[in-house]
């Protein structure tokens, strides 16, 4: 059995076909990286699994159950978190409770409990209090602590890329969908977020699939990694395979008008 | 100075002594009032409180969690009708009978909130402000509830206490408008509270962290709906008397400029927009009182601004305020506050 699996994945737009039969297969605990260039559909792809989108054809398999056509939130309940390319984060709300957020599915505080929040020993206080020990753990895995009290809005641009891959953390998943962690940082900050990637592999044994445009942070931590262009796969394989790819090449670095995105 | 001592101050209620002071102050301030005002000024309290009532639960659902009503008039009637209906129908206990209205209006709330999923801005406007004008002509229409002729408040008595003055109702709503207060403060500070502003900032994140956006959407609308209820059926006794044409579309606009005015998504904000409002709306008619001021402006209102002869400069000074607040602080009274305070922190820097 496959821990997650796309089979024959399609969708289209109107007359576009973003995605055509696209399948691929990812084994626990591996980091899994989809490349290719502007447009060539990873994000949509992304947005299928997540539930965002509606696949037209096709089957996305999480261990043995079709998530396909599932909304987002309950994808996300089956252990499935995500960043996103353009931050999305809930700006009028500080570091801490962003991350607390991705603790929603794991806290049972509703309605009525949650008003009645009457001290410390008051069921909410308890909840509360223990997942802020949570949140702080992995704050600390992360190196958040400055921006704990501030609103995020106002951070710099790695400083929230980081608390969206601490609250998509905080979530427990067994998969998480990383969707160009290091866009736009400078090139400490891609250090630490490489280092992140591997310790999530590692240490908290998350399997992880990943999208990115930064060829050296690709070739350097992926398992594995499938090539897309035009919505179709082009090849798939090992860093080394893909890399030396004829086509991969092509759409990389391009023929005649000479685009380069390495 | 940032030491993390407990998880749990993150989310207490009396976060320093100066907090404390002050809520302590304001309860007994409160609890004063009615002894040294005269009778009209405890009158003005408690439509004041019904307003914050009100406008903290419309302040859930418009500022935290982004979704806008226009219809709020219409669980406020539900909510007074309701009560009333209870009352002298059914023979419940006021204690009984006002939360039972204004679960009543929760169910509406609950229906209106269904094509808040597939509506936004502009078009939920539309279609909450369709449901605050259908539900009074409704209203108007059944027997029971007096039709066009309206409904008198029963007689209030709770255990042996009878509640017959302003003064006696008072001492029974302002404690209610507190308790809802604090009730509605804990909710945002939760994860009920969290999932509903995740949900304004950015909904597609928040159901991607397995925020049931169906389901807290909905709850949103039935919880603002209940606490406009239950003002709703505090008003009844407060007019003694309810007719279908008091729950009008203004009445909507006004609690909705409320909580503009006070800050949205803020807890004192809708404190503070609903009382300066509803104080507003009430005081502005004896302006006209005021040693020549008043006289000047009646003379001003005639001749130049008023289209039916009747005085109407309480409306112009008014509309006055908003823009100005608007203008100066879009953040509103909350706004105002937040800058004071750092004023004063800073000080005299």
């Amino acid at each position: 059995m496959a821990f997650f699996e796309v089979k024959n994945l399609s969708i289209s737009f109107g007359g576009l076909k973003a995605l055509d039969d696209i399948s691929f297969e990812i084994k626990k605990g591996e980091i899994y990286a989809i490349i290719g260039p502007n447009g060539a559909g990873k994000t949509t792809l992304f947005n299928c699994i997540n539930g965002i989108y509606k696949p037209n054809k096709g089957r996305i398999l999480f261990k043995d159950r079709n998530i396909r056509g599932k909304k987002p939130d309950k994808v996300a309940k089956m252990g499935i978190a995500r960043t996103f390319q353009n931050i999305e984060l809930f700006n009028n709300m500080n570091a801490m409770e962003n991350i607390m957020i991705g603790r929603h599915l794991h806290m049972a505080t509703g309605l009525f409990r949650g008003a009645f929040l009457w001290g410390k020993n008051s069921f909410a206080g308890k909840e509360e209090t223990s997942h802020r020990k949570k949140v702080e753990e992995i704050i600390d895995l992360l190196d958040l602590q400055s921006a704990r009290n501030k609103f995020v809005g106002g951070l710099p641009y790695g400083t929230q890329k980081q608390i969206e891959l601490a609250r998509a953390l905080a979530l427990e998943p067994e998969l998480l969908l990383l969707d160009e962690p290091c866009a736009g940082m400078n090139a400490e900050e891609k250090q630490d977020m490489i280092f992140w990637v591997k310790d999530i592999q590692d240490e908290l044994g998350i399997t992880i699939l990943l999208i990115e445009h930064d060829m050296t942070m690709v070739m350097d931590i992926s398992d594995r990694i499938l090539a897309l262009n035009f919505g179709k796969t082009i090849t798939e394989g090992t860093p080394q395979e893909v890399q030396k790819h004829p086509e991969v090449l092509r759409a990389y670095l391009g023929e005649d008008d000479g685009e380069c995105a390495a | 100075m940032d030491m993390k001592r407990d998880y749990y101050e993150d989310v207490q209620f009396f976060t320093s002594g100066a907090i404390t002071f002050w809520l302590s102050t304001l309860v007994i301030g409160l609890t004063l009032f009615p002894f040294v005002a005269k009778n009209y000024y405890v009158y003005v309290a408690n439509y004041m409180a019904i307003n914050v009532i009100v406008v903290i639960g419309l302040n859930l659902l418009v500022g935290y969690t982004g979704q806008i009503s226009m219809g709020h008039a219409g669980f406020f009637a539900i909510g007074a009708y309701g009560t009333v209906a209870l009352m002298t129908h059914a023979h419940f206990p006021f204690l009984l009978a006002l939360p039972v209205a204004g679960l009543i209006a929760a169910g509406f709330g609950f229906l209106l909130g269904l094509p808040a999923l597939r509506l936004e801005g502009p078009y939920l406007a539309i279609a909450t402000l369709g449901f605050g004008i259908t539900i009074t002509q409704i209203i108007g229409k059944i027997k029971i509830l007096g039709e066009r002729q309206g409904l008198h408040a029963p007689e209030l008595t709770i255990g042996p206490w009878h509640l017959n003055t302003d003064r006696d109702f008072y001492f029974l709503l302002i404690p209610i408008t507190i308790f809802l207060a604090v009730l509605a403060r804990n909710l945002v500070h939760t994860k009920v509270g969290r999932a509903f502003i995740a949900i304004r900032d950015a909904d597609i994140a928040a159901e991607t962290m397995g925020v049931n956006l169906t389901f807290y959407k909905t709850l949103a609308f039935a919880v603002s709906a209940f606490y406009a209820g239950v003002g709703g059926g505090l008003y009844a006794f407060v007019l003694r008397f309810i007719e279908p044409e008091l729950f009008s579309l203004f009445m909507s606009v006004m609690f909705l400029t409320m909580a503009v005015v006070g800050g949205l998504g803020s807890m004192m904000g809708p404190i503070a927009g609903a009382s300066l409002l509803a104080l507003l709306d009430l005081q502005l008619r004896n302006i006209l009182g005021i040693p020549y001021i008043g006289e000047w402006l009646e003379a001003l209102s005639r001749n130049y601004f008023s289209i039916t002869g009747v005085s109407n400069i309480q409306m112009i000074v008014f509309g006055s305020i908003l823009i100005a607040i608007m203008l100066f602080e879009p953040l509103g009274i909350y706004g105002i506050w937040i800058r004071t305070k750092k004023y004063w922190k800073m000080w005299p820097y």
